[in-house]
């Protein structure tokens, strides 16, 4: 491994990119071989934030191991609770409430929307463009305001748990969802006039970063970054968990698989989650938002496995239970490690000034990948 | 398509494989000689290539170690997990990562943490931790004084 700038025996110029780069948006470390500007060959150097989560988590009871899951994609973490909550649902056999049902989808959704926000004002700050960030912070705010004032926190929400949610919807829920859908729809079109429609973003973004269908599928790509590629991966239409059948949303598929198209289908994709919302916001059923679940939970010896779809892609929670109140062996599948993996693919060959666009089109968030 | 069926078709292929009924999925359970053959056969398997290996990982099972290969088939969207049992005195098995090449880096996770060695593998080093690190953190007998959470 090389450490610092060097060259290799063919001349070619080895730069570090990271651990401690803007545009990394954590702490990933990339190994770039340069010929020129032409990248020949880019190596992740992994484990700067790698705290052991799923060793840890066997010695945590199955109340316990969801709260570590919010630091893994803290973007999402409402979803990796949500994960987490499933798999030990599907274990124990337990029926939740469908207004626990709702809320939880509702959650997911805003989550994912706050992600995308997130996501798209970083990635044209990578590109050089500082001022979409405050637009996408503007409205992150309000969804952020919105989690604060019923899960108590702003990032690591830790509000699924196993049976239902932790507490009923704060009185304002509706009020103040309802108040950020029109403040969405109002200030929506500034996302396209600013940047999607800017022809020097376009110039950045189409042809760089291409990944085919056959490569993500290979590489096994999830996500808004596979779906750029035309692949469906979906997994709230392939495999729906709690209402999402009944949900009326279409997957956004786009087959260029180039960054652009990654871009796009992030942006078309925040208007479903808005479908979504907007389906489900003034039908919150009455009743529990917890179903009634002993204080020691134990799952039965065997397997169980549950994915969902982040914001990033599929997240997968794989439980080997040996009948005890702690798992035997825990596996998260995060969706950032496998989308990391074609990273090497898809910029070499390219310029170096390229590799921003497509590492910010592929959304990587470290923790999730260090977990 | 349900586990049974799944059932009849993978024994025909793969003759030598053994199944159980743990899990919503089917597990297929082969030897590790018998892995990469096997491996090919069902990423080329005409009807229903499983072509996307969403999850790899091993279980320390204190007696021996077993690889969990999570696949799936984009054109039927049907799941199967195969196992493979590995010697936990000498853990060996070949590379996928010229099958399903994501299979790469989860390789590497599963060398860095647990210790088993993939043959012909393009790129057999430590991932998360760094290259000085002694002993296999996720094996059940790993033992480290000063960064162990036990509760």
């Amino acid at each position: 491994m090389v450490e610092e700038i060097g060259k290799t025996a063919e001349g070619d110029l080895i730069i570090n990119v990271g651990p401690q780069h803007p545009a990394t948006h954590g702490v990933l470390h990339l190994i770039i071989t340069l010929n020129g500007e032409t990248i020949k060959k880019v190596e992740p150097h992994l484990g700067y934030i790698h705290r052991s989560i799923e060793k840890m988590c066997e010695s945590l009871t199955y109340r316990q191991f969801i709260y570590t899951t919010s630091r893994m994609d803290y973007l999402s973490a409402h979803i990796n609770n949500h994960a987490c909550a499933l798999t030990v649902e599907k274990g124990l056999g337990i029926e939740i409430p469908a207004r626990a049902q709702v809320i939880r989808v509702l959650m997911d959704e805003l989550t994912r929307i706050a992600s995308h926000e997130l996501w798209w004002g970083a990635m044209a700050m990578d590109l050089g463009a500082f001022t979409p960030f405050f637009h996408a912070f503007r409205e992150r705010e309000t969804i952020n305001d919105i989690m604060e004032e019923t899960c108590g926190a702003r990032l690591t929400m830790n509000y699924m748990v196993p049976g239902g949610v932790m507490m009923d919807l704060h009185p304002n829920f509706q009020n103040r969802v309802k108040n950020f859908l029109t403040l969405y729809k109002r200030k929506i079109h500034e996302y396209d006039e600013l940047v999607t429609g800017n022809i020097i973003f376009q110039n950045r973004m189409k042809g760089v970063g291409v990944l085919s269908k056959e490569a993500a599928i290979s590489f096994g790509v999830t996500g808004p970054a596979a779906r750029g590629s035309g692949v469906s991966c979906d997994v709230r239409k392939l495999y729906p968990y709690e209402i999402y059948n009944t949900l009326e949303f279409d997957e956004i598929l786009e087959t260029e698989g180039d960054s652009f198209a990654r871009y796009m289908v992030r942006l078309r994709e925040m208007n479903e989650s808005i479908k979504i919302i907007e389906q489900l916001i003034d039908n919150i059923p009455e009743g529990d938002f917890q179903a009634k679940t002993k204080a020691v939970l134990k799952l039965p010896k065997g397997e169980f496995y549950q994915r969902v779809e982040t914001a990033r892609g599929e997240l997968g929670v794989y439980i080997v239970s040996e009948g005890g109140t702690t798992p035997y062996r825990i596996k998260f599948r995060s969706p950032g490690f496998s989308n990391l993996s074609c990273l090497d693919h898809i910029t070499r060959g390219g310029k170096i000034g390229d590799l921003i666009a497509s590492m910010g089109t592929l959304d990587l968030v470290i923790p999730d990948i260090d977990r | 398509m349900l586990n049974e069926e799944l059932k009849t078709i993978i024994s025909e292929i793969l003759p030598n494989a053994s199944f159980e009924e743990t899990g919503e999925w089917l597990n297929i359970g082969l030897e590790a000689a018998d892995w990469i053959e096997s491996a090919n056969k069902l990423r080329n398997f005409e009807s229903m290539p499983f072509n996307f290996l969403f999850c790899l990982t091993c279980v320390d099972w204190k007696t021996h170690f077993t690889m969990v290969y999570h696949l799936r088939s984009t054109t039927t969207l049907d799941n199967i997990v195969v196992k493979v049992k590995l010697d936990r005195e000498k853990p060996e098995i070949i590379t996928v990562s010229d099958i399903w090449r994501g299979a790469e880096l989860f390789e590497r996770e599963v060398y860095d943490l647990f210790g088993v060695i993939f043959l012909e593998h393009p790129d057999l080093r430590r991932l998360l931790l760094t290259n000085d690190w002694v002993g296999y953190p996720l094996r059940k007998d790993y033992e480290d004084p000063i960064n162990m959470i036990k509760l």
